[in-house]
């Protein structure tokens, strides 16, 4: 059983790249990774519907919060890439599919780092 | 890349519409949208580390009676992808294929976002007071 590959196949090494489940199984990593984090974000959120600036500026300070909020940031835009991927191969072909998907990984690089420099920015540099 | 007419696997319009089938494409197009909804939370964060005056101007435009359409768009997609993401990931373990619990779990998603996207709107103005 540990090789049932014919001698051509061999020789053209068009094998498994072993790497086959790996996207759709770290889209319900972060999809579980998700759950609690969305949870807390949306009750903090609630919880703070009358504060303004100073209030919110002072809270993104606390370790704790500045924490779940970059690892919000970066679980989600993780999330968002992997989603967006499946969609793209699904509706858009060719060279404009390769150049869409440059696009989406840029972006999602770019939106991600955004995010938790501003988390920190306010937390460590404020 | 052949651009021969080869049939294509059948799209949305040949079907019969079903709630499971709702589901899956409230469940794509939730999250497109909730990526739109990410880049508004993180403009929100930006604004937040720049200043008080682009933080002010910013929420004044995020809580407008068009931000605050949009935010309620958000709201029920991520509810609505919440409850079917997590219905997948049940689906994933093996179960719900038979047509009925697929029907009702269907149903179920979006009972539950539209419950939790009002809940969570009602507690926002009561909490504001403006209830």
């Amino acid at each position: 059983m540990s090789d049932m590959n014919t001698p051509l196949a061999k020789v053209r090494g068009l094998g498994s790249a072993k790497t086959g489940t790996h996207h759709w199984w770290m889209q319900r990593v972060s999809a579980v990774a998700n759950i609690p984090l969305v949870i807390w974000f949306v009750v903090s959120m609630l919880g703070h519907v009358q504060s303004d600036f100073a209030t919110l500026f002072s809270w993104m300070q606390v370790p704790f919060v500045a924490v779940l909020m970059i690892l919000l940031i970066a679980n989600m835009s993780y999330h968002m890439n992997l989603g967006l991927q499946i969609a793209i191969e699904d509706y858009v072909h060719g060279r404009a599919r390769i150049v869409s998907m440059l696009v989406l990984d840029f972006a999602t690089v770019v939106l991600a780092v955004l995010g938790i420099f501003s988390v920190l920015k306010i937390s460590v540099g404020g | 890349m052949a651009k021969a007419n080869r049939p294509l696997s059948p799209h949305l319009q040949v079907y019969k519409w079903g709630i499971h089938m709702v589901a899956s494409i409230l469940h794509r197009a939730t999250g497109a949208a909730l990526a739109f909804g990410l880049l508004l939370l993180v403009w929100w964060l930006t604004a937040l580390a720049t200043g008080p005056d682009y933080f002010n101007y910013v929420t004044m435009l995020l809580t407008s009676t068009v931000g605050r359409l949009v935010l309620f768009g958000i709201t029920f997609a991520a509810m609505q992808h919440l409850a079917s993401g997590i219905r997948h990931l049940i689906m994933d373990t093996g179960v719900l294929y038979d047509l009925e619990r697929n029907r009702f779990s269907a149903q179920l998603t979006i009972v539950f976002s539209i419950i939790a996207t009002l809940g969570i709107w009602y507690q926002a103005y009561a909490l504001a007071g403006k209830i």
